[in-house]
Formats: C-alpha cells, sequence, structure tokens
C-alpha cells in the first residue's frame, strides 16, 4: 500500500509539473511580446526591457521555467506587474472562497443524491423510483451555468429572495450563507442526479450480493439492511466519481463565480484573462490545476484502500 | 438460420432502436434540431444579423416569437443559426477527439511497454487541465473564433477516447484469433485495423453520442465568458451572454438560450443510453 502511495504521488507531481511547464511555454512562446500586451501598444523600449526583466523574460525559455519552478518552491508564485504586489496575495485572499462554494455544493448535493439513490433502489420500479429517475436525468441534463442564470434570474431578480451579487458582508455569518445557497444550487444540482444514479446502480448491484442475503435470511428489517449495510457499501463508487469529478465542480465553480459576481479562483483566472495579466494568469492556473491533480490523487489512493484489486493492476 | 434472418428489421439496431421509447424521443429531439440547423436559412423569420433599433428589447410577441436582443436581433432567429454552430462545433471536435484519441489509444495497447507508458502520461496530464479554466487561458491567448473553441475540446477530451481505446485494443490482442492471426503472417497495420478496430468502434459512437452535449457545452460556456465564438456569431452561449448583460431588459434570452442546450442534451444522452443498451447487452442497465 506504501508503495502504490508513492508511486501515485509520484506520478501526481509528474503530472503537474508537465502539465504547468507546458502551460508556461505555450504562454510565452506565442506571437506577440507579452510586455507590449501588457503595457500597450504606445510603451518605449525602455519600460518594455524594464518589464521583461521583471518578468525574467529575457532569458531562454528552459532557464526560465525551471526559475518559475525554483520560485514556486520556496512558496513565491511570481510578480503581479500590474497591481506591484505578490501574485500570491490575490491567489489566496481567492482561495477559501472557491473552496467554500465546492464544499458546500459536494455537500448538499452529496446527501440528497445518495438518498434519492437509496431510495429508488429500495423502492425500485415503484412511482418514486421513476420520478427520480426522470428528474435525475434532468437535472444532469441542465449545464450548471444555465442553472446558474435560470436561478439568478428567478430567485434574484423576479423574486428577490436571494442576492443576486457578491460574498456577503465579511464576518456576517448569516449574510455569507445567504449569498452561498444560489451558487452551490447551481454548482451541485447537476450532482444531485449523477450521484442518485450512481448510488441506485451500485445499490442494486450491492443487494443482490451474498452478505445481504444472509442478512435478509437472519430476518433483519429491511430498512436496516439497507441503510447499514447495503448502502456503506453502495456509496463508494460515488466517492470515487466525486473526486475526479473537482476538474467538472472548478469548471462550474468558474461560471458561478461570475454569474453572481462572486470572489473565488475562477472569477480571478477570467479577470486576469481579461486584462492579460499572464503572472496572475499562471499563479492562479498553477493553484487551481494542483488542487485538482491532488483530488484525483486521493480518489485514487482511497479508491485502492478500499478495493485492493486497483492497487496492483497497472494505472487504468 | 440465426435470429436476423429470420425477422431482419426488428432484430436490426434501427429496429430495436425504434421499439425504444426513449430512443424515438431521443431522435425527434435530435432530427428537429438537425433539421432547424440545415434549413435556417428558410425556417429563420429574419436575418439572424440584421439590426433593428426600433425592436430593441422587444419581448415575445407574434411578430418576434423569442423576442429580441439589446440591439433587437431576433432571437428565434439567432438559436436557429445556433444550431449550426453548436452541431458544427460538436461534430468537428468530437470526430477529431475521436481520431487522434482512437489512434494513440490503439498505438498504446498494441505498442511496446515503454510507448504505452508514455501515452498513458501524456493522457495524464491533457486530464490534469479543468476544461473551462484551460479554455479561459487559450481563449485569451489565442484570438476569439471556432478553431480555439474546437481545440480546447480536442485537447481536453482526447484522452477519453483513448483510455477506451487503448482498453479495448488491449483486452482484444490478447484473444486468439489475433494470435492466429499473427501465425498465419499478418502485418501489424493489418491486425490493427482489420481485427482490432472494428471491436473498439462500437463503444465509440456511444462514447461519442454521450460526448456531444458536453462539447455543445463547453463551446456555449466559452462563448458565453467570451473566449469562444468570435463576437457577432449567434452561438447559444452568446445569447446567454447577452440576457446575462440585460437580464432586467430581456429575461427571454435566458430562458430561450438554455434551452436548446437542455435539449440537445438530453436528446444525445438518451440516445447514447439507447445505443448501449442495443450494442452491448451486457452493460445493459436493469429497468
Amino acid at each position: 500500500m506504501g508503495r502504490y502511495i508513492l508511486q501515485r504521488v509520484a506520478l501526481g507531481l509528474a503530472i503537474l509539473v508537465v502539465a504547468i511547464s507546458a502551460l508556461y511555454a505555450f504562454m510565452i512562446s506565442l506571437p506577440g511580446d507579452p510586455t507590449t500586451v501588457l503595457l500597450g501598444p504606445r510603451a518605449t523600449d525602455e519600460m518594455r526591457a524594464i518589464f521583461s526583466e521583471r518578468m525574467g523574460l529575457n532569458k531562454p525559455l528552459p532557464v526560465q521555467i525551471v526559475e518559475f519552478w525554483g520560485r514556486v518552491l520556496t512558496g513565491d508564485l511570481g510578480e503581479d506587474v500590474l497591481r506591484n504586489r505578490p501574485v500570491a496575495t490575490p491567489v489566496f485572499e481567492a482561495l477559501p472562497f472557491t473552496l467554500v462554494l465546492i464544499l458546500t455544493s459536494i455537500g448538499w448535493s452529496a446527501t440528497l443524491g445518495i438518498l434519492l439513490g437509496a431510495f429508488s433502489a429500495a423502492y425500485r420500479n415503484s412511482l418514486i423510483d421513476r420520478v427520480t429517475g426522470v428528474l435525475s436525468v434532468a437535472m444532469l441534463a441542465a449545464p450548471s451555468f444555465v442553472v446558474a442564470l435560470w436561478s439568478l434570474l428567478i430567485f434574484a431578480v423576479i423574486l428577490n429572495w436571494f442576492p443576486a451579487i457578491g460574498a456577503g458582508e465579511r464576518g456576517n455569518l448569516a449574510d455569507q450563507i445567504h449569498h452561498l445557497v444560489l451558487p452551490s444550487f447551481a454548482i451541485g444540482l447537476a450532482w444531485v442526479g449523477y450521484i442518485a444514479r450512481i448510488v441506485r446502480a451500485s445499490m442494486l448491484e450491492v443487494m443482490g450480493e451474498n452478505h445481504i442475503r444472509t442478512a435478509r435470511a437472519f430476518g433483519l428489517p429491511p430498512h436496516r439492511i439497507i441503510y447499514r449495510y447495503a448502502l456503506r457499501i453502495a456509496v463508494l463508487p460515488a466517492v470515487s466519481v466525486l473526486g475526479v469529478g473537482v476538474g467538472g465542480l472548478l469548471s462550474s465553480a468558474v461560471f458561478a463565480e461570475i454569474v453572481f459576481a462572486r470572489p473565488g479562483i475562477g472569477r480571478l483566472i477570467y479577470d486576469s484573462v481579461i486584462t492579460r495579466n499572464y503572472p496572475v494568469v499562471m499563479g492562479s492556473m498553477l493553484v487551481a490545476i494542483s488542487f485538482f491533480v491532488l483530488c484525483t490523487l486521493v480518489a485514487d489512493v482511497v479508491n485502492a484502500m478500499l478495493d485492493p484489486r486497483l492497487r496492483t493492476s497497472k494505472q487504468s | 438460420m440465426s435470429i436476423a434472418e429470420r425477422s431482419p428489421f426488428k432484430y436490426s439496431v434501427a429496429g430495436r432502436l425504434i421499439s425504444d421509447p426513449l430512443a424515438v424521443a431521443a431522435v425527434t429531439i435530435i432530427a428537429i434540431l438537425v433539421l432547424g440547423a440545415v434549413f435556417a436559412d428558410f425556417i429563420a423569420p429574419y436575418d439572424y444579423k440584421a439590426l433593428n433599433v426600433r425592436a430593441r428589447f422587444a419581448p415575445p410577441s407574434f411578430e418576434h416569437l423569442l423576442g429580441t436582443d439589446n440591439l433587437g436581433r431576433d432571437t428565434f432567429s439567432r438559436l436557429l443559426f445556433g444550431a449550426r454552430i453548436a452541431l458544427f462545433v460538436g461534430m468537428t471536435s468530437v470526430g477529431l477527439a475521436a481520431l487522434i484519441g482512437l489512434t494513440l489509444g490503439m498505438i498504446a495497447g498494441f505498442g511496446p511497454r515503454w510507448l504505452d507508458n508514455t501515452i498513458l502520461f501524456l493522457f495524464d496530464t491533457l486530464r490534469a487541465y479543468p476544461t473551462i479554466i484551460l479554455a479561459l487561458a487559450l481563449g485569451a491567448l489565442l484570438s476569439p473564433g471556432l478553431g480555439t473553441v474546437i481545440s480546447v475540446v480536442v485537447l481536453t477530451s482526447l484522452s477519453e477516447y483513448g483510455r477506451v481505446a487503448r482498453t479495448q485494443t488491449q483486452a482484444i490482442s490478447g484473444r486468439e484469433f489475433i494470435d492466429a492471426e499473427r501465425a498465419m503472417g499478418a502485418s501489424t497495420m493489418r491486425i490493427l485495423v482489420m481485427h482490432i478496430l472494428p471491436n473498439v468502434l462500437g463503444p465509440f459512437f456511444i462514447l461519442a453520442a454521450i460526448n456531444l452535449p458536453v462539447v455543445i457545452t463547453i463551446e456555449a460556456g466559452m462563448s458565453f465568458l467570451g473566449v469562444g465564438v468570435a463576437p457577432g456569431t449567434p452561438s447559444w452561449g452568446a445569447t446567454l451572454k447577452d440576457g446575462f448583460d440585460y437580464i432586467r431588459n430581456t429575461p427571454w434570452l435566458i430562458v430561450s438560450g438554455g434551452i436548446p442546450l437542455i435539449l440537445v442534451t438530453l436528446g444525445f444522452t438518451f440516445l447514447g443510453e439507447s445505443l448501449r443498451d442495443v450494442l452491448d447487452p451486457k452493460l445493459r442497465k436493469e429497468r
């Protein structure tokens, strides 16, 4: 097990290094001088020289990449040359907002999805099962930014139940929760349907297994078998899907943060992309991709712990 | 005598699809979209780029079925032409991603271990980019347009096809009939193209059908963020963006811009599931 984790961590790090370096190289090697884009067409050669010196653009590409990683290892994400501050400042200001958003979205959608899935497996082919089936496909079909826009229109603009913009007053928890409702609804909705379907399918499979039949033969009450014994195992596939799904959640978070004008890593990337602030784009991409790689890694390791067969086979 | 000979149509793929109400619903939705896209020139009541200052922010009426936007352009006409963009981007990117993924996946599955590991590492690396975040970064660097959208989608989705192709190839290349072919002196190319490829294609159609709406959604999402199609192009995402900018003036843009996206997802998801049931009975889900 230790060996597997070590291998998996090494692979994760290698992926991260290659993915970010490729992005860096791509950004630098594009036609057009980044300093011109940053400073505008009227910048003097002298200004450009100063900026390219500060951004390290005057060195060969491989050296730049190595230096970039050297800085990252010491906790320095680079310098936001447009605003004269370290890139880490806006990135780590934005990160908690995105994490809270993603965690609440996973939280409510996984809880509801698991319950719905277990319920429809327990009462298979009943009306509830059918309604859940149709609903979960319908939830899956709505892209998160459409849900975000529609819920903004209905609940914020027309009904005025929830605020349309921002993340709430600092230090006012009730206000912050109030601001969190619509964005996390928009991100989580598709996951309710997805998780319900996965849990229902794996629940039906588990219900046919020997230990459940034994439990039934012992005369245990059905609700106890379903919720105590079967659901514990049936939830596992949903857990692994969630780990891999973090990339999708990050993408949804970009939309939710833009539609509801919330601070966050997605909004930061969007804003710095619009203003062509490359150092901030690189820094926030690094954090977003690291987060994603870390989540996939944890999901893989957790899966391997739960299912020993995955450890021996090569990466699948 | 095989079943297929006794009742040719009823047991064919098309025949079994027709007897599945879900598949019929899916095909109907897709047919409406495709017909709308193909005959957009004839159906659309207005030119999709015609400005009409006097009809700005017009709510839905008999004149403008789905209202107009901030420039007075007819929403219904724009959505019809948007179907064209969506289907074009969807089919091109799915086709390209599938082709590249298929080639790399088959090479990985059939080739030596080091090549397999290298290609797998490439797939893992591509998978490490969250789609929309990569789209934002690339969209900022490349000029907006269909090419940018297609390259982002191909980059982020080819690994999925590659993995399926690799797994299938590995599973099949261990079978006896491949050993027999090899013993008879068949070349690697012949084995790959004549024997492995046909067995890989089945799952590919299912994957493509399920992936198409995902791709169309990414296009709409990129256009919504302003890093997708060029300004003025009638993408569904651009309609949603106009609606978002003027949410208090033109709420109908948000409502009507989202509906085709949901329909397209429903249509292709249902089709993918029915195809899977028909083509691969082992995966048939409990009903």
